[in-house]
């Protein structure tokens, strides 16, 4: 057992030396005079998650973005990445199924997670139900590929189905259908997946925030004879407003990114295609790193409605308080 | 989603307080008799209903694995391969797939505890880091006063978007060539996972964090408080179900990881995460297919253990009484 105590060692080190570093800082904090307390506690509680993320993300996006002005050898080759992008046959298939991602997963999955979190509040067995819905996202992405693999696996008429969906379909007398083949329905069908995962991440985030909307107010509603309908419309929803934005944001982001499960499951093929999959394939298969990084910046960019959104519900929260 | 009425609520309450609000102070005492005067279960059989429906579409598609789990290889996988619903017929149980998992020690692979160990080492430290320094972000941003502060959080928001894969390779040159931090180390792992953690971090917590009542925070102020006290002793014992909450998702993100492992921990066995050996297992060509499932189910027994133990901080109320109406 000599090997974990190494390791435990390692830990216990680490975690003295964040504690050592946090606590200093919070000690100058306070120590600082009085007249540049409060730009000390700025810089104090800021510069560390600041430098990290300059060091982690911000460098590498800025060198992300030069590369994505270089050609396969690395040189300057101007715009030629982004007017490939654009001109390729399946650049306009790409884009519709990424816009069809980004509006299906977000809203599908607040919905689900919303309603559960609802549904659940306060019910005996909350913790189990929560964790059956929970469980997607806690399982591994190897763990994710081969469970929709058992679901949506096809074999051809007249032999013995593997998957749930084709076997449902010929106990009913259907015939077996292709659903990761046949376009374009095939994207609602990874789409599922991606549905099925985010739904957990909604479901715990709302839920913390509905118990975090004062009680008084929502007996107050009851009393005052709103009926549960009511009570959720006009006391909850306006309650976990500002969590609602962060569910709906977080997931577009992480919709936006995803590459993984289309990546297992059609490899991008039978017009299953998104951007971040094409940024990956062009980055890490096909050898063309400075295409790969225009199709970085092209996220970068469909991200901006959504930071737009968010800075005006920003200033709107501040100006309540 | 239709809420009927609620019929007059029967005297549920007989379910405990969770233990976390025990010795918190006033406030949530008062909130007690209100909290026991509200229906603790589901009245609307509608609702109900459709909270089952969900959970059992939910579940399904992992029942298969779970059920595929304890089938023999030439069930799972091959010609003579069939649904996994078969099991309840043929009822050809094995427990070989999760021995296979475990105990497979390779001639040079060591086996899966000192993976096990690996992951853990890499998740607590990375989760601590990533809580502490993004709620103490969180609150400047919320609470703190200097020029340009909505421009940066904004800008700290957007960061979220730049993809992993994109960050990876910079970072590594960094690490190895700058930096110097010694390879085969946890350090490089640790690092690289709180980079890519804080943007969603801070966005988390901000949201909740920027939502305490602002009297709350004043009052202490007039009593003489400064940041860093009102940071520990009033903001973080109040965002205790968001800290929950990310705890969980950051948790799981590094437990679930297998990118960043690879490219930090240099392939060597002395840092790998399980993800990295469970990957190894079932080999790259699908040689091994059928150990797929059982070692799913092995690596989602922490992340499964954590989402239950923190469930007792989802707490209500621990902001009642401190609303003025």
């Amino acid at each position: 057992m000599e090997f974990i105590g190494g390791k435990l060692l390692q830990v216990v080190i680490a975690l003295a030396a964040f504690a050592a570093i946090i606590g200093l800082i919070m000690l100058l904090v306070d120590k600082a005079p009085k007249s540049a307390r409060d730009k000390a506690t700025v810089i104090g509680f800021l510069a560390p998650a600041a430098i990290l993320m300059l060091v982690g993300l911000v460098y590498p996006a800025l060198q992300t973005s030069f590369i994505a002005f270089t050609d396969a050898k690395g040189q300057p080759n101007g715009v030629e990445n982004f007017v490939w992008m654009f001109t390729q046959p399946e650049a306009l298939v790409t884009l519709r199924n990424t816009v069809v991602w980004t509006v299906l997963v977000p809203l599908l999955s607040t919905v689900f997670g919303l309603a559960y979190a609802v549904f659940i509040d306060k019910a005996r067995g909350e913790k189990i139900l929560k964790a059956l819905v929970f469980m997607p996202m806690a399982i591994s992405f190897v763990g994710a590929g081969i469970i929709w693999k058992l679901v949506y696996d096809y074999r051809g008429p007249g032999i013995e189905q593997t998957g749930v969906l084709n076997a449902l379909r010929v106990a009913m007398g259907m015939e077996p259908k292709q659903f990761l083949l046949d376009a374009p329905e095939n994207t609602v069908f990874l789409i599922i997946v991606m549905v099925w995962i985010q739904t957990g991440f909604a479901m715990v985030v709302l839920s913390a925030a509905i118990k975090g909307v004062p009680v008084e107010l929502v007996e107050a509603a009851r009393l005052d004879g709103a009926n549960p309908w009511q009570q959720f419309r006009n006391v909850t929803i306006p309650g976990i407003r500002g969590a609602l934005v962060v569910v709906l944001t977080t997931i577009t982001i992480a919709t936006l990114k995803v590459f993984d499960i289309v990546r297992t499951m059609t490899a991008g093929n039978y017009d299953t295609s998104v951007v971040a999959n094409e940024m990956y394939t062009q980055a890490f298969r096909a050898g063309e790193p400075g295409r790969g990084a225009a199709l970085a910046v092209v996220l970068f960019l469909m991200v901006l409605p959504i930071v737009v959104y968010n800075a005006r519900v920003l200033r709107q929260q501040r100006e309540i308080r | 989603m239709t809420v009927t009425p609620a019929p007059d609520e029967a005297p549920e309450a007989t379910r405990l307080r969770p233990r976390a609000e025990k010795g918190k102070a006033g406030p949530t005492e008062d909130a007690a008799p209100i909290m026991r005067r509200v229906k603790t279960r589901l009245t609307s059989r509608w609702a109900t209903a459709a909270a089952v429906l969900l959970a059992v579409v939910w579940t399904i598609p992992t029942f298969g694995l779970f059920v595929s789990s304890f089938r023999p290889a030439a069930q799972q996988v091959g010609p003579r391969s069939d649904g996994w619903w078969n099991f309840f017929v043929d009822g050809n149980f094995t427990f070989k797939n999760y021995l296979d998992v475990t105990a497979a020690a390779g001639s040079q692979s060591p086996n899966l505890s000192q993976y096990f160990i690996n992951s853990i080492a890499i998740v607590i430290p990375v989760t601590v880091f990533v809580l502490v320094l993004a709620s103490m972000a969180a609150y400047i941003f919320a609470w703190g006063k200097f020029k340009g502060r909505d421009a940066m959080f904004i800008f700290v928001f957007a960061l979220q978007i730049i993809p992993l894969q994109m960050s990876l390779i910079p970072l590594l040159q960094l690490f190895t060539q700058a930096l110097q931090l010694p390879a085969g180390s946890y350090a490089q792992l640790w690092i690289a996972h709180t980079m890519f953690g804080l943007p969603l971090g801070i966005f988390l917590l901000h949201n909740f964090i920027s939502e305490i009542p602002g009297e709350v925070i004043e009052a202490a102020r007039v009593d003489g408080a400064g940041h860093s006290t009102i940071f520990w002793r009033i903001i973080l014992p109040l965002s205790v179900p968001a800290l929950a909450s990310l705890a969980i998702f950051q948790f799981l993100w590094v437990w679930n990881d297998l990118l960043v492992a690879l490219v930090f921990s240099g392939g060597t066995a002395d840092v790998a995460p399980i993800t990295q050996r469970l990957a190894e297992i079932s080999g790259t060509r699908g040689a091994r297919d059928y150990l797929n499932p059982a070692a799913a189910f092995v690596s989602i027994i922490v992340p499964l253990a954590v989402f239950f133990g923190l469930q007792r901080f989802f707490v209500r109320g621990l902001l009642a009484g401190g609303l003025k109406g």
